[in-house]
């Protein structure tokens, strides 16, 4: 590839460009290919980890699909991929219900002691998970909630809040105030015009807030491994026992699976992100 | 809900109050105070369940690092008798007597192990003793204990005249102790009760020493290979830019156990990479790559690499680029002007990207569990063997306590340099 380069630099200059180059491909390929690599390794036909000489060599009969029917014909699977399902979809519901509620109080000026409330909603995210962990284990165990869905739904929201509460105040910092007056000062009641103009506008904050939570719960292993029975296994839970125990392609099939959730994840974010600043940029026009 | 919904989330401005007469006055300070306590009925829900459901269990975490009842509830009588103990020589027959009647109780129930396993804590080798002597008592008629138990104790085994087993027993019996912190800190209390740097083996402070030091050598990883990319990406036409993201996004929102997977997949004694390097001949023999430190290192800087690329990434962006033509063009060497004037203003994205790296990974657990083997092991990983393994929950607690602190320390710095709300998502 040619680039162009100002008068003044010299073949130093230049070379310090390559190498720039270089090392920033080196560094995306670091961060891309483990990722990549897991999703060939997932259609091995024999139970190893590793490249067969027969994937290698393209043999159709080096792959096949026998790791995917695997998940779906072991029990323990289809109830892992349940429940993380199941207490994703409550504890998102939870945090982004309350979270929301919260974000739309914590915006207003008028709210006291609010550097002080926003740091201790925002703990759960720096707190390492083991120390969570614990304390939750002792904590739920007083009341019945260890190894039970409610008392990993409630841990799982709780890890999910914080995220909510950044999405939120950040949609909402950007919020133009008129709109709301201009709401009650055509004659609606304040709940029509929060309803109304509010809630849709800060509807793309909202819902990137509750994916995060969602993914949130949906990838976490730590509380589930203290919190929760042998009934309430979850993806990750089951993923991690299974690198601990007996390592088999199964858990890169399931693996596969999950970087087409981040994609679909990904993109969902992106579609949102573009049609906030489409929203906004109508309100800057308008 | 009406309530919640009125007046919250729009405040009007302040109004001049100089304009107001004493009655508007005091209906706008009665307004205001309306506002406040919509906008803080709004938060209350949030602030109940986020108290309920971690800040209590964060505290009742701290509390255990303290409060130890095991002992004291499994033997109470003995340890009531053991009050009027000098401390000198063997304690007097009531308490050798209630002892006795105690294991017997214990050893019908099944407790008698969980009573030696803390005792063992104070006093490694106690286990067998409490044991075996439970299990002795246990076939001794009940008047006949009450009686002479404490003959019958010593005959058991002699060490029940020992002074040292007595003191490990009224330390393991204290309700509230700072034992577990001692221990976690490598120190212990003497017999005259003074503090002093443990004898027995010291492992504490060298874990937390182990688990700064590799922080620090993944957040430096990230830093060196994070600042290269994050610098191309923020000069590389804005196209070339996003299509590249991906390549740091994708990564971000994997699942950390398809990352970990990813690792093992790779470095395992038959995974792809030692495949590669004996397949190439570059080494003749596979190498010992995972469970060590080393593959906890690269797997950690590899999922936490985009936490540093991100806020490098959004400084350099709003980088003018014409500071760098400018101190080039005036003949400055692009060396110093890289150091003395790009450096520079990179330093709240390069400052916010290593200390959000150094915070997670003092804490983490997953990736060193699963390729850390035994030496790459971190102090997350020991609070999680004491919690599930060991069960000694006080000196977890008393770990997680002195991790807590340091983390918060951190937070603290974090806030103080970066801001804890200007963290961004997405």
């Amino acid at each position: 590839m040619t680039q162009s380069f100002p008068a003044y630099y010299t073949i130093w200059h230049k070379l310090g460009a390559y190498s720039l180059k270089f090392s920033a491909w080196a560094v995306l390929f670091f961060l891309i290919l483990p990722i990549l690599v897991i999703i060939p390794l997932s259609f091995n036909a024999e139970p190893f980890f590793t490249f067969t000489k027969g994937m290698l060599l393209f043999e159709p009969s080096a792959y096949s699909m026998r790791w995917y029917d695997a998940i779906i014909t072991n029990p323990n699977w289809v109830l892992a991929i349940k429940n993380s399902f199941i207490i994703g979809f409550f504890a998102t519901i939870l945090s982004t219900s309350l979270g929301t509620l919260a974000a739309v109080g914590l915006s207003s000026q008028r709210m006291p002691f609010k550097r002080l409330i926003m740091a201790l909603l925002l703990s759960p995210m720096i707190v390492p998970l083991i120390i969570i962990a614990a304390g939750m284990f002792f904590f739920y165990t007083k009341f019945g909630l260890a190894g039970t869905y409610t008392g990993l739904i409630i841990a799982h929201a709780a890890l999910g809040v914080p995220f909510v509460i950044i999405t939120v105040t950040a949609t909402l910092s950007g919020f133009d105030r008129s709109l709301y007056f201009a709401g009650l000062s055509m004659g609606a009641s304040p709940l029509k015009t929060f309803f109304d103009v509010v809630v849709p506008l800060i509807r793309p904050g909202v819902i990137s807030g509750a994916m995060f939570a969602f993914v949130t719960s949906f990838d976490e292993v730590v509380l589930v491994l203290f919190l929760a029975g042998p009934g309430q296994r979850t993806i990750p839970r089951q993923m991690f026992s299974g690198l601990r125990e007996q390592i088999n392609p199964t858990i890169l099939a399931v693996a596969t699976l999950l970087i087409l959730v981040s994609i679909a994840f990904l993109v969902t974010l992106e579609l949102l992100r573009r049609r906030s600043e489409r929203l906004r940029g109508l309100e800057d026009h308008g | 809900m009406s309530n919640t919904t009125t007046t919250g989330p729009m405040d009007t401005d302040d109004r001049d109050s100089d304009l107001l007469t004493k009655d508007e006055a005091r209906l706008a300070r009665r307004e205001l105070r309306r506002h406040k306590m919509t906008a803080f009925a709004l938060v209350v829900p949030l602030l109940l369940f986020i108290f309920f459901a971690f800040v209590a269990p964060i505290g009742t975490m701290l509390h255990r690092g303290f409060y130890n009842p095991v002992v004291a509830e499994l033997i109470p009588q003995t340890l009531e008798h053991l009050k009027a103990w000098d401390g000198m020589g063997t304690p007097d027959t009531t308490v050798l007597n209630s002892m006795a009647v105690d294991l017997k109780r214990l050893a019908a129930v099944r407790k008698s192990g969980k009573l030696a396993e803390e005792i063992n804590r104070n006093k490694p080798g106690a286990s067998s003793i409490v044991k075996s002597s439970a299990r002795k008592m246990r076939r001794v008629d009940d008047t006949e204990l009450a009686k002479n138990g404490g003959a019958l104790l010593l005959a058991a085994h002699k060490k029940w005249a020992d002074p040292a087993m007595w003191y490990a027993i009224q330390k393991a019996g204290q309700t509230y102790t700072d034992g577990h912190y001692l221990t976690a800190l490598d120190l212990e209390r003497t017999t005259a009760g003074e503090i002093q740097i443990r004898e027995a083996t010291q492992i504490y402070i060298q874990l937390y020493t182990k688990t700064l030091r590799m922080a620090l050598v993944i957040t430096l990883m990230c830093l060196v290979l994070g600042y290269p990319l994050a610098y191309y990406l923020a000069n590389a036409p804005s196209k070339t830019a996003n299509l590249l993201m991906i390549f740091v996004l994708l990564p971000f929102w994997t699942s950390l156990l398809v990352r970990t997977t990813a690792w093992i997949a790779l470095l395992q004694t038959n995974g792809v990479v030692n495949s590669f390097l004996t397949g190439l001949h570059i080494t003749s023999e596979p190498l010992d790559m995972l469970y060590t430190e080393f593959s906890t290192i690269i797997a950690m800087t590899h999922i936490l690499l985009p936490f540093m690329i991100l806020p490098l990434y959004s400084v350099m962006k709003g980088i003018d680029k014409s500071y760098m033509r400018a101190a080039m063009s005036m003949g400055a060497r692009p060396i110093p002007a890289f150091l003395q004037v790009y450096l520079p203003n990179t330093l709240p994205g390069l400052s916010a990207g290593a200390l959000l790296v150094f915070i997670i990974s003092v804490g983490y657990y997953i990736t060193p569990a699963l390729v850390g083997g035994t030496d790459g092991q971190m102090i997350s990983n020991i609070i999680a063997f004491h919690m599930q393994q060991s069960n000694n929950w006080g000196l977890a607690a008393a770990l997680g306590t002195l991790l807590l602190i340091l983390i918060l320390t951190l937070y603290w710095v974090y806030d103080r340099f970066v801001g804890a709300s200007n963290i961004k998502l997405g």
